[in-house]
């Protein structure tokens, strides 16, 4: 009946009350801990933006079935590379829809004085595999010197870029289409990639010719086909079907996206896990330890409170109820900094309600257990040292 | 018919530690302590006063002995009352000799607290308070925070608070040790009116030589003993 009277806002609540005493200290605290906790959420929205990304790239395909070289997982595994011309024999294949090769490489690019480094797709024009919702601008039309960029890479819409020997106008922009490894995206035409990909310096090709002479020649390769099938056609089926030929392999999409989770997205899983277990711990140890020196200043107050005949669970609740208060505050400025400070990241921030909710409820439980050592320390003060003056 | 004590303390003993090592802080103390009066427990430190305070006050288990309060026997060599601080709330005030005055609350809500804990609705406490805090003349102090009170005026409000639950018995440990002469004679001339209107028992321990003349009787301690009353007030 108390309990709920105090709920109700109809009683003195000591602990808001003595809050509102401490009041700048308080808050300066919940400020500390407020940026230890938006640490935590924006870790894991990195994590949640990694996935995303790095998932994002593979959808973008939009293929159900990627063939790839035999015995690889295909190119965001390990090198993965085959005749161009193998999309010819894959799309004339029972069941496909349209089919398109794809090649992928890293390149470091000089723009406005500055070192970009960017995750160049080669694609064929018009098939699966080229830069899929262009925002602003157009897709490529021409096979020569055209690009789709990402708006992460910060090139604009009729802009050059130089990439190897050959300069490129930016002719449509798309939108969250970065590597893995955050780099933004930039579509080319195959042509140009494979040019980009194989064009020496005329030093370097006469070397090249002279260390082994058949090599000149077969640039027409790319990383990978991808595979859009006809409505009803089962992928799996489909890719078994092809990976029968030895010399290429098969995944289908959710294999893809497992090849990802397993490699990329397992170790940050692992590094980011890591480092939120152990600013959660040490966000524990810091409300424990400022729970415990509160409960310490108020030694005396708690030794009255007792002597004049306050149950224990009146003194318990008043620890409990400002651990919790610290932690609920602290959570919802370090949600709203994050939340605010995103666009300053240097990668993608996802921030998931489901995963505010889980990290809210996890904050809650490190309030209670934190508040541990103050509530045992407040039990144990003795009513008779109210009296010691 | 005679009047019953409120405090009949029989026998009571209380040691720490134990072979060489035990002090015997109060050896078969009796005591009888009657509404309406005010009486003074003085002794040189260490004669067993705040022990016999902290006995009647309910927070330290004696080792022998009995102890009725307003009628009520509540130990006889053991507490015979699970809920000891229900038992302080409902028959006890306390008065410290620095006030402790809950430094978070302002006057009237450190009185209320604790008819709070009685359970008084919020509203029902604050008009207490209030009452209290009129009956003491310090109304007009009411929403000040501890820290702004003087120590006089901090001393009455806990007189308020300790008055709180209309108890039958008011301790109170040297209340007057951190006033002057003049503020430490208010005090204790507020405790008497107490006593005397609510018919209350008051207990009062004291080194303070300036307000002896204030208490009905004066008992002396001496190695855990009392001593009979040395004199009463005029």
């Amino acid at each position: 009946m108390r309990r709920a009277r105090s709920l109700a806002g109809r009683d003195v609540n000591l602990a808001l009350k003595d809050i509102s005493h401490n009041l700048g200290r308080f808050l300066l605290t919940c400020l500390g801990l407020s940026l230890l906790l938006g640490i935590v959420l924006a870790m894991v929205g990195i994590y949640r933006g990694l996935i995303v990304e790095s998932l994002g790239l593979v959808r973008a395909a939009g293929a159900q079935v990627w063939v790839v070289e035999g015995d690889t997982r295909g190119p965001f595994a390990e090198s993965s590379r085959l005749p161009a011309d193998t999309r010819e024999v894959v799309a004339a294949q029972w069941g496909v829809a349209a089919a398109g090769g794809v090649s992928y490489q890293n390149v470091e690019a000089q723009h406005r004085g500055q070192t970009k480094r960017l995750l160049v797709v080669g694609a064929q024009i018009a098939r699966p595999g080229e830069a899929p919702f262009v925002i602003e601008g157009r897709p490529i039309l021409r096979s020569r010197y055209e690009a789709v960029a990402d708006q992460a890479a910060g090139l604009a819409l009729g802009e050059q870029i130089k990439l190897g020997h050959d300069t490129f106008t930016v002719v449509g922009l798309t939108k969250n289409i970065v590597a893995s490894g955050g780099d933004p995206v930039i579509f080319i035409s195959l042509r140009d990639a494979q040019k980009l990909q194989f064009d020496l310096t005329p030093a370097a090709a006469r070397r090249e010719a002279v260390r082994s002479p058949g090599a000149a020649g077969t640039i027409d390769t790319v990383n990978a086909i991808v595979v859009r099938l006809l409505p009803g056609v089962d992928a799996k089926r489909f890719a078994q079907d092809i990976a029968r030929w030895k010399h290429l392999a098969t995944l289908t999409e959710e294999d893809q996206e497992t090849v990802l989770a397993g490699s990329v997205i397992d170790r940050a899983r692992r590094q980011i896990g890591l480092f939120t277990a152990l600013l959660l711990t040490v966000s524990t140890v810091i409300i424990g330890l400022i729970i415990y020196t509160m409960t310490i200043d108020k030694k005396k107050a708690i030794a009255t409170l007792k002597l004049i005949g306050a149950p224990d669970r009146r003194i318990v609740g008043l620890i409990v109820q400002q651990a919790l208060a610290m932690g609920v505050i602290s959570f919802l400025t370090g949600a709203a900094l994050i939340n605010a400070g995103q666009g300053f990241f240097p990668r993608r921030v996802v921030l998931e309600p489901a995963d505010a909710m889980t990290l809210f409820g996890v904050v809650l439980i490190v309030c209670l257990l934190a508040s541990a050592l103050g509530v045992r320390t407040a039990l144990k003060i003795d009513p008779a040292s109210a009296l010691a003056g | 018919m005679a009047e019953q004590p409120i405090v009949e303390i029989r026998g009571i003993s209380k040691h720490f530690g134990e072979g060489a090592t035990r002090v015997d802080a109060l050896r078969e103390v009796s005591l009888d302590v009657f509404p309406g009066t005010v009486i003074g427990l003085r002794g040189p430190s260490g004669s067993g006063k705040s022990t016999l305070l902290n006995v009647i006050g309910c927070v330290l288990e004696p080792n022998s002995g009995s102890m009725r309060l307003n009628g009520e026997l509540v130990f006889d060599g053991k507490w015979l009352r699970a809920d000891l601080r229900g038992l302080r709330l409902e028959k006890i005030g306390f008065i410290f000799q620095s006030h402790n005055l809950l430094p978070f609350l302002n006057a009237w809500e450190n009185v209320a607290v604790a008819r709070i804990l009685a359970g008084a609705s919020l509203a029902q406490a604050k008009s207490r308070a209030v009452e209290l805090l009129t009956y003491l003349g310090i109304e007009r102090r009411k929403d000040a925070m501890p820290g702004e009170l003087s120590g006089g005026e901090a001393q009455r409000v806990a007189i308020a608070r300790a008055l709180a639950n209309d108890p039958r018995i008011i301790l109170a440990d040297e209340p007057t040790a951190a006033l002057d002469s003049e503020r430490a004679g208010t005090v204790m001339d507020m405790l008497r009116r107490v006593a005397a209107e609510r018919r209350t028992a008051v207990i009062v321990v004291t080194h303070d030589e300036k307000i002896f003349n204030r208490f009905d009787h004066i008992f002396s301690l001496r190695d855990g003993g009392v001593e009979a009353p040395q004199f009463e007030a005029a």
